[in-house]
């Protein structure tokens, strides 16, 4: 069954950018999750508050969403041992890359910057290379 | 001023996180779909990334000089594309590609509480201090 929905998406990437631009607005800041959450438990200089209230934000929604829609967020069958590794790449990768979706994919493309059109060509590369094998050898999320 | 950051960063955060359930972004089912091009390929994200690159972009253009509440812009400028962004952006790409998570949609999913979420996490977490660990110790030699 094709799952597409192209104007809901359109709506929610929208809005993922007015979000963004926001903390660019206001805070003169990137919204990149993966240096928001490095940034809170590796403390770094300055103020630590906006990175905690943003991230808890996420949170906040996340929960008032799976609560109203059971399944909106989350995965549905969990291979806790997958995911352990998943998560130790993506921690890892985002680190050494300087960002994830979000800071490069997002912030990063929209402004031209060669790192990120590049980060997110090679990340999309691999991941499609990786969801490919993955069905393949019949393991997944 | 640090009062009217953290009120953007926390109303950012609910916006960026409202879009990424909207479009769908928080179902790692359909972020795998995306990337198996070759299985039953979904395109959401593809629109979700327009919607989102679209509106950074024009906002991006229209910054003032200075942001709202911040003496300056932090946004990364001019840096080289060298082997450690590709190497970083490539061990991402895997991790994405496995889970279907991305540091955003894992945080937001983490309102619903679900283990498979908090062990992604958690991961992301020490596959991040993996990467301080190595940067210290390149320091060290």
């Amino acid at each position: 069954m094709l799952d597409l929905s192209p104007l809901p998406a359109l709506f929610g990437g929208a809005l993922i950018g007015l979000g963004a631009l926001l903390l660019l607005w206001v805070n003169g800041r990137i919204a990149g999750v993966s240096n928001l959450l490095g940034g809170i438990v590796f403390p770094v200089r300055g103020d630590r508050a906006w990175r905690a209230l943003f991230l808890g934000a996420l949170v906040a929604v996340g929960a008032l969403a799976s609560w109203l829609s059971p399944g909106s967020v989350g995965a549905s069958r969990p291979n806790l041992i997958l995911l352990g590794a998943a998560g130790l790449l993506v921690g890892f990768g985002t680190r050494l890359g300087n960002g994830c979706t979000s800071g490069h994919g997002v912030c990063g493309v929209a402004r031209l910057s060669r790192r990120s059109l590049t980060a997110t060509a090679v990340f999309v590369a691999t991941g499609i290379v990786t969801a490919t094998i993955a069905r393949w050898l019949g393991v997944g999320a | 001023m640090k009062a009217l950051r953290n009120a953007s960063a926390a109303l950012a955060g609910l916006a960026f996180g409202l879009g990424l359930v909207v479009s769908g972004m928080t179902r790692p089912s359909k972020v795998l779909a995306f990337l198996d091009v070759f299985g039953d390929w979904d395109p959401t994200l593809l629109f979700v990334m327009a919607g989102a690159v679209g509106v950074y972009a024009l906002g991006y253009r229209l910054r003032r000089e200075k942001p709202l509440a911040a003496d300056g812009y932090a946004v990364p400028s001019g840096g080289r594309v060298d082997a450690r962004l590709l190497l970083g952006a490539a061990v991402f790409g895997v991790g994405w590609g496995l889970s279907g998570y991305c540091p955003g949609p894992a945080v937001v999913s983490l309102g619903s509480g679900s283990i498979g979420v908090i062990v992604f996490l958690g991961c992301v977490l020490g596959g991040m201090a993996l990467t301080r660990l190595l940067d210290a110790s390149v320091k060290r030699s």
